[in-house]
């Protein structure tokens, strides 16, 4: 490590920045009339017009100097850094040094550059060499002929694909995604109850492939399915398919880029896929809420690995989720569901809204069993040229609920156990009754999916209501 | 070296334990490991004996040679066949 001289001129500067480039003879002159030692945060030879100039390529004296922009010059005495200023600007750099008529072909004055200890990358390395990280995780060191990835799978962190190693440079890096303190706890993760702080999420985060903009996305998911009415341990513990889907809404979806066009619930998209994968990798690992243990799937459902998506706020003549659920408009939120995997609802014929959303109610009364009512919540995912069937029409979203909630409304008798020649079923006391499929509020409608196709989908739930879960909706914070 | 943060809750050792020893050896299924050292086969004899004496399942196993490690077919065959493994070391 460089040693800097307790007192007289010191510089850095680096070859690339021009503004180091024309200060170059007067650092010459300054060697002669005062002397200076100059760092080279880049080329070791640079500047040439100094006898030696010493070699700061480890970057470790700028990163103590905490350098923000090349050239700096500071004065020293006795070992004290009393005066610094930066880029080219004579009155400054004749009053450190004293001396007078410096630089006198030079302008008056350049700004300076970006120092390389500042550069992505290099900040985080450093700041992990100086051991000035602040996390507070268990390190745990892989043997030099260890393979990363097999190491992580060895130790149970997957979710059966590779993961990203969450190196202390990566985790520093997504904790930039977000102003919050890495300490602060979240929440407490079923079912070890283990305390899930920002800093645990971002190292989960960071497996999951998301980059640092995705976290305050991720921090507000995992906040949502730890609020009690989302009953997380259940859902992780229930036999049903059930596991956390998550709708994003506002102006995040854009700056991250999501989707919320084409297979919007597919594959390819790296913000749905990593969000929801790294809210998976955090049951997983901190709340250890493994498959065949606690979680007592009997099926599951490939959404597991992560389902995340936006909803096409644009394309749509009806209010977000978000602000259906009592947000502002534009203000970004996440909702989270306790969702299996997903339904078809295929239509390509009705052009009125009265024969589509008849079409919609049949296949909703089909979720968990055609004798099961009132069943789970579910979502109702509308694909574009189905919505355009109630725009065209007039229909509200307002209006679609409602005429969803009537078409749910099933004759007790078809419900019976034995009905219908199906054992399953309800008590004969529903005979004479009408059940609705729905527990009110137990709908919610989204809109999604590509221009072509009258295709939407239905998220079917887990147990719904005070016996199950709530769909809990969370800003998301900065 | 590469050093990792821990994703997890920190309950449990970062060196990944063994797997328990069986508390009994009653109703599992053993296999006897002969990695073609030396003599190795005769030290097997005599375990499956003593264990057969004892009403234990036994199932043999050969590696072709001592100096690689067994092929994956056969690391999968004796997974999928056996509750423990007893090779024998024998030079």
């Amino acid at each position: 490590m460089s040693t800097l001289p307790e007192d007289g001129l010191v510089a850095i500067v680096k070859r690339d920045c021009p503004t180091c480039v024309l200060t170059a003879p007067v650092l010459g002159e300054l060697a002669r009339r005062a002397g200076i030692t100059v760092y080279s945060q880049d080329d070791p030879g640079f500047p040439d017009t100094v006898p030696g100039p010493q070699s700061d390529l480890g970057l470790d004296l700028s990163h103590r100097l905490k350098i923000e922009v090349v050239p700096t010059l500071i004065r020293l005495e006795n070992g004290r850094e009393v005066a610094r200023t930066y880029g080219w600007d004579r009155g400054e750099w004749e009053r450190l040094s004293g001396l007078t008529g410096l630089g006198r072909d030079l302008p008056e004055s350049r700004p300076g550059c970006g120092a390389k200890n500042l550069e992505p990358g290099v900040l985080e390395r450093l700041k992990v060499r100086f051991n000035e990280t602040g996390l507070k995780s268990r390190r745990i060191e892989l043997g030099g002929d260890e393979d990363e990835q097999e190491a992580m799978f060895g130790r149970g962190w997957s979710d059966g694909l590779p993961l990203v190693p969450p190196t202390e440079e990566r985790v520093l890096r997504m904790l930039d995604g977000t102003s919050r303190d890495p300490q602060e706890v979240i929440g407490l993760v079923p079912p070890a109850l283990a305390a899930a702080t920002v800093e645990k999420i971002a190292i989960n985060a960071v497996m999951a492939g998301c980059k640092p903009e995705y976290l305050p996305v991720v921090l507000a998911a995992v906040e949502a399915v730890l609020d009690q009415s989302f009953a997380m341990h259940g859902v992780l513990a229930t036999t049903q398919f059930a596991g956390p889907v998550v709708i994003v809404n506002g102006v995040v979806r854009r700056r991250i880029g999501m989707n919320a066009k084409g297979n919007a619930l597919g594959q390819g998209n790296r913000a749905n896929s990593s969000i929801g994968r790294a809210l998976q990798l955090v049951i997983r690992n901190i709340g250890e809420g493994r498959p065949q243990e606690v979680d007592r799937a009997t099926l599951g459902n490939p959404g597991k690995l992560g389902y995340c998506f936006a909803e096409d706020e644009e394309g749509s003549c009806w209010e977000p989720l978000s602000v259906e659920r009592g947000l502002q408009p534009g203000v970004s939120a996440v909702t989270v569901f306790a969702g299996f995997g997903l339904q078809g609802v295929i239509d390509q014929k009705s052009r009125d809204p009265e024969s589509l959303s008849r079409s919609m109610a049949e296949s909703l009364k089909a979720i968990q069993s055609v004798k099961l009512a009132p069943a789970c919540d579910a979502i109702l995912v509308v694909c574009p040229e189905h919505e355009r069937t109630f725009r065209a029409a007039g229909w509200s979203k307002a209006r679609l609920y409602e005429e969803l909630y009537r078409l749910c409304e099933i004759p007790g008798e078809e419900l019976i156990a034995g009905a219908r020649g199906i054992a399953e079923g309800g008590p004969a006391s529903l005979a004479g009754r009408t059940v609705n499929k729905f527990r009110p509020g137990g709908l919610l409608i989204v809109r999604a999916g590509g221009g072509a196709g009258m295709f939407s989908g239905i998220i079917g739930g887990w147990s719904s209501g005070a016996r199950g879960s709530i769909p809990v909706t969370r800003e998301v914070k900065p | 070296m590469t050093v990792l943060l821990d994703p997890t809750s920190e309950r449990s050792p970062t060196v990944r334990a063994r797997l328990p020893r069986p508390e009994s050896l009653d109703g599992l299924v053993i296999g006897l490991l002969d990695i073609a050292k030396a003599r190795g086969d005769v030290f097997l004899d005599r375990l499956e004996e003593r264990l057969s004496e004892r009403g234990l399942a036994v199932k043999r196993y050969a590696k072709p040679t001592n100096a690689r490690p067994a092929p994956l077919p056969l690391q999968q065959q004796i997974a999928t066949e056996v509750n423990l493994v007893i090779e024998g070391l024998s030079d």
